[in-house]
């Protein structure tokens, strides 16, 4: 993508990952696992790992309907500590004056990435008694979060006396049908108020590469900058789990079946091999700005992969986070500690 | 196969009966109008709620976009999507949500390519769904132009328009 020093808009947010992908270096962003606790030496761990490979790190909203750690607050933890988060948002368990309201709260607490999804179906989930909100879809959310950045008011027209600078995010899945309208639909969304787009775990690049000629053609690979989902599969069961559990995630037989004929020891390296050259391919398609790591529970493969990849080192690392704010957390959880500690002595 | 979903699969059709119905209804306009919309809706309400949920398995959202989205309601999809499809369609097309119902985006599709005069509707940015106009005649408050109201900043606009803007690029 030609940055054209004429026209150059100023940056719509203060985003490093917005700079990164501007700057036409290709981005590297990363999912990073909620916890499933109150401590947040958890999420720090997970980006500290993180952090080190990729330019952004993405907090998910309750992914699979499941229940974790909320995503404004790990971000908010994140950026307290100088890591650049993606907010994840989805539609499905709160209603547009809670997103609203999380939106400026976001921005507030230092998130600059907001990433627009409507989110899988609550019975995907481990609760799927819930009850679904869908007030907004994915589109209706984008173009409201654009409302409150470019024109500084709620939608109800209320004014906002310091709107939110937020880079815009959408997810896009081509692997499923309709697969010709998949890059009309990813059109809509870029015209709703997407700036990135992280697509859904990509494994059949040829699906791909065909989705990209499309993308190219309506020149909306112009519009937005495009992140390709990847990441190692860590067996054929680990494979046929996710695409027949995880909605949208789509394995084509030759993967699983060259994991399955692979033995036990050695079935890890080859996913991650998978993975790597699935990066490789996706790279040298045109129109594609850099690739989003997601690893389901093997954040440990992150930085293999992506320096396998070679995607390393990443453009301007940031500096060391500074946990002085947490002293009082980390003091807490000693305290914490200790108390169990005692407990147990008492108690054996 | 039902009535319905036989009607939905001939959308020409039910192209034309959309024109003629508008064309009733504005002609009718002064007339309902003089009467008062509310008054005349308790009268109207049983009549569409019947028609439209034996057509279209209508869930009576009251802001009928039905010409815009393939002549298939697109409150009958589990999420609710008034823009189009979910990430989360099946490899054989179905719902995430129903895994035996077709996707109804997928028919959608499909019915909007035999829409000459409609079918490009699809990529109109439809605004968020106005919960208050639930369970009232879609037809009265077409009328009464309620079913337009967009939330105060929301342009109308289609998807289409990004592909003929060239300066529009924020990088």
């Amino acid at each position: 993508m030609p940055p054209d020093e004429q026209q150059k808009p100023e940056y719509l947010s203060g985003s490093r990952l917005e700079r990164i992908l501007r700057a036409g270096r290709f981005a590297v962003t990363a999912e990073l696992n909620p916890p499933d606790s109150s401590d947040p030496e958890e999420v720090y761990e997970a980006a500290l790992v993180l952090s080190r490979v990729c330019d952004a790190i993405n907090a998910t909203d309750a992914s699979g309907a499941n229940c974790h750690m909320s995503s404004v607050a790990i971000c908010a933890l994140l950026t307290r500590a100088g890591y650049e988060p993606v907010y994840q948002v989805s539609c499905r368990d709160r209603n547009r004056i809670a997103i609203q309201g999380d939106l400026i709260g976001a921005a507030a607490m230092g998130v600059r990435n907001v990433l627009c999804i409507t989110g899988d179906d609550t019975t995907a989930g481990d609760q799927p008694e819930a009850k679904r909100v869908f007030d907004f879809d994915a589109i209706h959310l984008l173009r409201t979060a654009k409302i409150m950045r470019d024109q500084g008011h709620f939608l109800s027209g209320r004014k906002i006396t310091t709107p939110p600078r937020l880079f815009l995010g959408a997810v896009s899945n081509p692997f499923v049908q309709p697969y010709e309208w998949r890059p009309l639909r990813l059109a809509k969304k870029i015209e709703a108020g997407a700036n990135f787009i992280q697509t859904q775990y990509c494994f059949d690049v040829p699906r791909f590469q065909m989705f990209m000629e499309q993308v190219r053609d309506l020149g909306i690979d112009q519009k937005a900058c495009i992140l390709v989902g990847v990441g190692p599969l860590r067996s054929e069961r680990a494979a046929e789990f996710m695409r027949t559990k995880i909605p949208g995630v789509v394995i084509p037989d030759r993967i699983v079946e060259r994991l399955r004929k692979t033995p036990p020891s050695k079935k890890r390296k080859v996913g991650k091999d998978i993975c790597v050259d699935i990066i490789q391919q996706v790279r040298e398609i045109k129109g594609v700005a850099g690739v989003h790591v997601m690893a389901y529970r093997q954040e440990e493969l992150v930085a293999e992969i992506i320096e396998e990849a070679g995607l390393l080192p990443r453009p301007r690392q940031p500096k060391a986070p500074d946990r002085d704010p947490f002293r009082q957390d980390r003091k807490w959880k000693r305290d914490r500690e200790g108390e169990r500690g005692q407990d147990q002595d008492r108690n054996p | 196969m039902s009535v319905g979903s036989w009607v939905r699969n001939h959308p020409k059709i039910l192209e034309s009966a959309y024109l003629g119905t508008t064309w009733v209804f504005e002609r009718l306009n002064p007339l309902l109008g003089f009467l008062g919309y509310r008054k005349i809706e308790p009268w109207i309400l049983p009549l569409e709620k019947i028609g439209k949920k034996v057509l279209f398995d209508c869930r009576m959202c009251g802001q009928c976009i039905l010409h815009s989205t393939g002549m298939t309601c697109p409150m009958t999809c589990p999420k609710n999507m008034r823009n189009g499809p979910c990430g989360g369609v099946r490899e054989n097309g179905n719902c995430e949500v129903e895994p035996d119902m077709k996707c109804i985006w997928v028919e959608a599709f499909q019915r909007a390519q035999n829409m000459p005069r409609y079918g490009k509707e699809m990529q109109l940015l439809q605004p968020p769904v106005n919960r208050r106009l639930e369970d009232r005649s879609a037809w009265i408050t077409m009328l009464t132009k309620e079913d337009v109201e967009v939330p105060s900043g929301w342009e109308g606009v289609s998807a289409l328009t990004i592909l003929e803007k060239d300066s529009d690029c924020w990088f």
